[in-house]
């Protein structure tokens, strides 16, 4: 789109571009530190993501800032009042992403053991999976790409099928030994938290498509996480 | 992607303007000259009753032009030419049978800068239902002008000084007193040209307050620089360019997510 009349409004718009992408990448290495320490459980690395955090919620609120302040000075229409809301509300995800993440590194601290091999497998490509979703959203806000952002929204099921597959994989753990439930326990959540990872990326998709077309997605996702409704028997009891 | 397909990508269809309202002003394929110059080119709009219609766009766009042919103000300009149909109420303003000061009596007219008689307050309200004749007797010209002193908002402000001139006011009570004016001949149409640019904000409140309440009685025209007020006073918008109307439709969607290129490099202030 070609310039402001007034320049420093081009900065101003310019500017919260260059946090958001900072803060993004941020997140996106916050996610990675916190898979690798919570998967080799490196304490090490876990405490780096753990301090990490602040320069994430700081930049949000340097974001939230410098957005409140272009609107009370510019009054931005059409586009650009799009482009300041879209930033606000996608760098309130990423500040929700960095504390996942950061969850997800306190945990290696209470993950005592090893983990079994087979759930190493399962956590790591949920993971990536998060990961690689993140990074193609941020993309797609990078280059305004509706359709990849579209892309990001309906390919979150794949995150949530796999949640499901590990979650049933953590309770048959917890169920053939006992001494595995507390292990388990902090598993699940850092699965949940990955899963919860994975639909704020669809709330930054759904905020690209905004951006772009100037009107809210009204299409109902397909949801694949069924966890939350889904009965368990416990054997032996009737 | 296949899984796309029912997600629409489209750009968003053309712009809606919302069916339910009557149409009070109707103009057809309208061409204003002044002499050589083109000033409007083929412009067709149907403008609702009982809601403002704004018209915005940079200064020399026509917006005023085609505001002033409405109550056939470009007659006093000798190389003014107009070709085309206005329509209000379905009658064509331009018919040779018009009687143009009945016209201005039905569409009024607010100026940018307040244009008071130098006559008293009360005289400023009372000089248009004098003349064409609405009020029967004193009492019923007093009530009319303490009437629309009221529904202009300036009464409370102007009762104890009816006879003091209407000059002596401030800018903000003069431009209400304008108003009080207009109201006063029982028009259908208020055409309002940039009736804030030269108020302070307080007085201009003032004005986007009245233009508020008496909205649901009249249909209101205003010119406005200010696309601010625009989006705070109009429920439809109309943006001109170069003697173009470039688009025309509600103002809530054209001020967050308008259709043409040119209205968003306008209102977004990108234009060169």
């Amino acid at each position: 789109m070609s310039d402001h009349i007034v320049r420093a409004y081009d900065e101003d718009l310019a500017s919260l571009k260059t946090m958001l992408a900072q803060m993004g990448g941020l997140a996106e290495d916050q996610l990675a530190n916190a898979l690798a320490a919570l998967v080799k459980r490196d304490m090490r690395l876990a405490d780096q993501v753990i301090q990490g955090d602040e320069k994430i919620d700081s930049l949000e609120l340097m974001i939230e800032e410098k957005a409140i302040l272009t609107i009370a000075k510019r009054q931005p229409m059409a586009k650009d009042l799009r482009e300041i809301m879209v930033a606000i509300r996608i760098a309130s995800d990423l500040e929700r992403i960095g504390d996942l993440a950061k969850n997800l590194a306190k945990r290696t601290h209470a993950v005592s053991d090893a983990l079994p091999r087979k759930l190493v497998v399962g956590l790591t490509r949920m993971g990536q999976l998060a990961l690689s979703q993140l990074k193609n959203v941020l993309d797609a806000y990078g280059s305004r790409d509706s359709e990849k952002a579209m892309e990001v929204w309906h390919h979150d099921e794949d995150i949530d099928a796999l949640y499901n597959s590990v979650f049933r994989e953590l309770l048959t753990y917890m169920m053939e030994d006992p001494r595995m439930i507390g292990l388990c326990t902090h598993l699940l959540f850092a699965t949940k938290n990955i899963e919860r990872i994975g639909d704020h990326g669809t709330n930054i998709a759904e905020n690209i498509y905004y951006l772009v077309h100037g009107k809210t997605l009204r299409d109902e996702r397909p949801k694949k996480d069924l966890t939350s409704t889904t009965i368990f028997e416990t054997p032996g009891v009737k | 992607m296949n899984e796309l397909a029912h997600v629409s990508l489209q750009t968003p269809s053309p712009p809606r303007i919302s069916t339910e309202r009557d149409v009070k002003i109707d103009a057809k394929d309208i061409n204003i000259y002044y002499g050589d110059k083109h000033a409007i080119k083929n412009l067709s709009i149907a403008i609702p009753d009982r809601a403002v219609s704004a018209f915005i766009g940079p200064s020399g766009c026509g917006k005023s032009t085609f505001l002033r042919a409405m109550n056939r103000m470009n007659d006093t300009i000798p190389s003014c030419r107009i070709t085309g149909d206005i329509l209000i109420d379905g009658k064509n303003i331009y018919d040779r049978d018009l009687d143009v000061v009945q016209l201005r009596a039905r569409v009024g007219m607010v100026f940018q800068k307040p244009n008071p008689f130098p006559k008293s307050i009360f005289e400023n309200v009372a000089y248009g239902p004098r003349i064409h004749g609405i009020a029967r007797n004193k009492t019923d010209l007093e009530e009319i002008v303490v009437n629309s002193l009221k529904k202009a908002g300036l009464f409370e402000e102007v009762k104890d000084r009816l006879q003091h001139p209407g000059t002596g006011l401030s800018g903000g009570q003069q431009q209400r007193l304008c108003i009080a004016r207009a109201i006063a001949v029982n028009p259908e149409v208020i055409l309002m040209d940039e009736p804030c640019s030269a108020l302070d904000p307080i007085a201009t409140a003032r004005i986007e307050e009245l233009i508020d309440e008496i909205k649901q009685n009249y249909c209101i025209v205003i010119v406005t620089h200010s696309m601010q007020q625009a989006a705070r006073v109009s429920q439809l918008t109309a943006f001109f360019h170069l003697g173009v109307l470039v688009e025309f439709g509600d103002t809530d969607e054209m001020f967050t997510s308008p259709q043409d290129k040119r209205t968003q490099d306008y209102i977004t202030g990108r234009f060169g």
